[in-house]
């Protein structure tokens, strides 16, 4: 069984996001990084399924050249090697990166076979353009199904359950797939120290595709006005358990 | 100029109509014209109709199936897409801004597209009180675009007050420090008929289950009153409470964010103060 599981490098923003002078992106100087939260529990499950079959598993994230970070990190949780797609750190919108990993998944493929599933998140945390997948999907001709919180291999088929209001739909389709998943799907595991280890020396393929001209291009960005809170103090400690059943009284809750 | 518009029940589509009729006259496909739900073949159903009108530009609305709708559309059609937009100002190129960070932060941009293809973010955009627009008429799907399709629904497993309809929720975080510590948070709830909600970091954890979680990635919540017990307020967790009504947050740094963007504050160690409500509470029954 061959699966990939594509993630992106994102911010940990903390409680207050800054921009940097041009307001075209975040300042990160300050903030660590991680794995969009979707996308690890893609890679939990690409992880799970290899534990459980066998076979080979890859990992793919487009971004600068610290993602590598991200892609250890992955290998670290038990995946097997990993392609970067290395940028200089500009932006690409969501249909450019889909293109560059559409194209870098068609060569492992020819080279190794087709996956069987490739996971990626719902959306990512920071862009959120909800298509990534979706496009891959396509360009390949493979079933997608999006929005996963729980994934059951059945023989050559995949059932798929999808969170809607009320419950959730089930999706059969057959594989190879492109699935889309969301947090909640597993509960992604922490790396082991001989895990970590491990994937200090796992492979990491590099490509440098050419970012083409974005047909979403990013002008700049803006932190919202706050929503006008203004924090009135009940007091401190247990002696402010009157002020606030009053103050519950009041908003009709009690 | 037409547009078209995928419409389905409720606010968010007549949200959309407001951004749709700058770019022409609505007509529209409803999201349940095709049943069971198969997204391939509505996006399939969409591009017919929309070179049939020579649409100027396809609308929906930003739910999970409208993004996903309007991505397999973009896919097919070889266009670009803007989810979640809160404004749209049509031209060349079609000026946009659109939600990140589940919405903690906004991003101007610029949509080149012989044929637009935007998303309107739920609740952002006041709703238009005009006319449903027509519906077009849809051809037959072909069974190549049926094979994602739903094929059965499984009902929800909890029990209990649900997250995002509860009127009250009190709300745990890091600083409850374990599993165990939410006897209090439960004690609480259960006083007040409030759900239990947490953070990321408490799912993350293993402490509660990710049914439970409040933020981006978790349930967004529209309570009369939300309770923060010992909840930092990253902007994960913040933009899953931009309907709730008052927030209370219970920490003992003054300075955390919640505590900024809170209405009601109670600095101290939610030990002493959650158990302290509960009994003041009981006290007056």
């Amino acid at each position: 069984m061959r699966i990939a599981a594509c993630i992106k490098r994102v911010p940990i923003t903390g409680g207050r996001i800054l921009l940097t002078d041009d307001a075209r992106a975040i300042n990160t100087q300050h903030l660590g990084f991680t794995i969009s939260p979707h996308e690890e529990c893609g890679v939990e499950e690409a992880v799970r399924l290899i534990e459980a079959n066998k076979g080979d598993s890859v990992v793919l994230t487009l971004g600068p050249s610290e993602a590598v970070e991200q892609l250890r990190d992955a290998m670290a949780l038990g995946i097997d090697r990993a392609i970067h797609l290395q940028t200089d750190g500009q932006e690409w919108d969501a249909e450019a990166t889909a293109g560059a990993l559409l194209e870098a998944i068609r060569a492992d493929e020819s080279a190794n076979g087709p996956f069987d599933i490739i996971f990626f998140g719902n959306e990512s945390a920071d862009s959120g353009g909800f298509q990534v997948g979706i496009r891959v999907a396509y360009g390949l001709g493979r079933p997608c199904v999006t929005g996963l919180k729980k994934v059951t291999l059945e023989g050559s088929q995949v059932r798929c359950e999808q969170q809607v209001e009320g419950g959730r739909d089930v999706y059969v389709v057959p594989l190879p797939a492109v699935l889309t998943v969301k947090e909640g799907l597993n509960l992604p595991r922490y790396p082991s120290v001989p895990g970590k280890m491990r994937a200090r020396s796992k492979p990491v393929a590099v490509v440098t595709p050419s970012r083409p001209a974005p047909r979403l291009e990013l002008v700049k960005l803006a932190v919202p006005a706050g929503q006008g809170r203004r924090a009135e103090s009940l007091g401190s400690g247990a002696a402010a358990a009157q002020a606030v059943v009053e103050m519950l009284q009041k908003a009709g809750v009690l | 100029m037409s547009v078209l518009v995928l419409m389905e029940d409720g606010g968010p589509s007549r949200q959309t109509l407001t951004l749709a009729r700058k770019f022409g006259e609505p007509r529209s496909v409803r999201i349940d014209a095709i049943l069971p739900f198969a997204p391939d073949a509505l996006a399939t159903a969409l591009a017919q109709a929309a070179d049939e009108l020579d649409a100027s530009a396809v609308f929906a609305a930003g739910t999970e199936r409208g993004n996903e709708v309007m991505a397999r559309l973009a896919a097919r059609m070889d266009l670009p897409f803007a989810a979640n937009c809160i404004a749209a100002a049509p031209g060349d190129p079609v000026e946009v801004t659109r939600l990140r960070w589940g919405g903690s932060l906004l991003e101007e941009a610029r949509l080149h597209s012989p044929r637009p293809l935007i998303t309107v973010a739920p609740h952002t955009v006041a709703a238009d009180d005009g006319s449903v627009p027509p519906e077009v008429d849809l051809h037959h799907p072909h069974d190549r675009d049926l094979t994602v399709r739903v094929s059965d629904h499984v009902e929800p497993s909890s029990a209990g007050v649900s997250l995002a309809a509860a009127k009250v929720i009190v709300s745990g975080g890091r600083g409850v420090g374990s599993k165990e510590g939410f006897a209090i948070i439960e004690e609480l709830a259960a006083l007040l008929g409030a759900a239990v909600g947490c953070s990321r970091a408490v799912t993350s954890a293993g402490w509660r289950p990710h049914t439970d979680q409040v933020g981006q990635t978790g349930t967004k919540v529209a309570p009369e009153v939300y309770i923060a017990c010992g909840i930092s307020g990253a902007t994960q967790h913040m933009a899953g409470l931009k309907g709730a009504k008052r927030i209370v947050a219970i920490n003992s740094d003054p300075q955390a964010p919640l505590m900024l963007n809170a209405d009601y504050t109670v600095t101290g160690d939610l030990k002493e103060i959650v158990p302290a409500i509960s009994a003041e509470i009981r006290k007056r029954r």
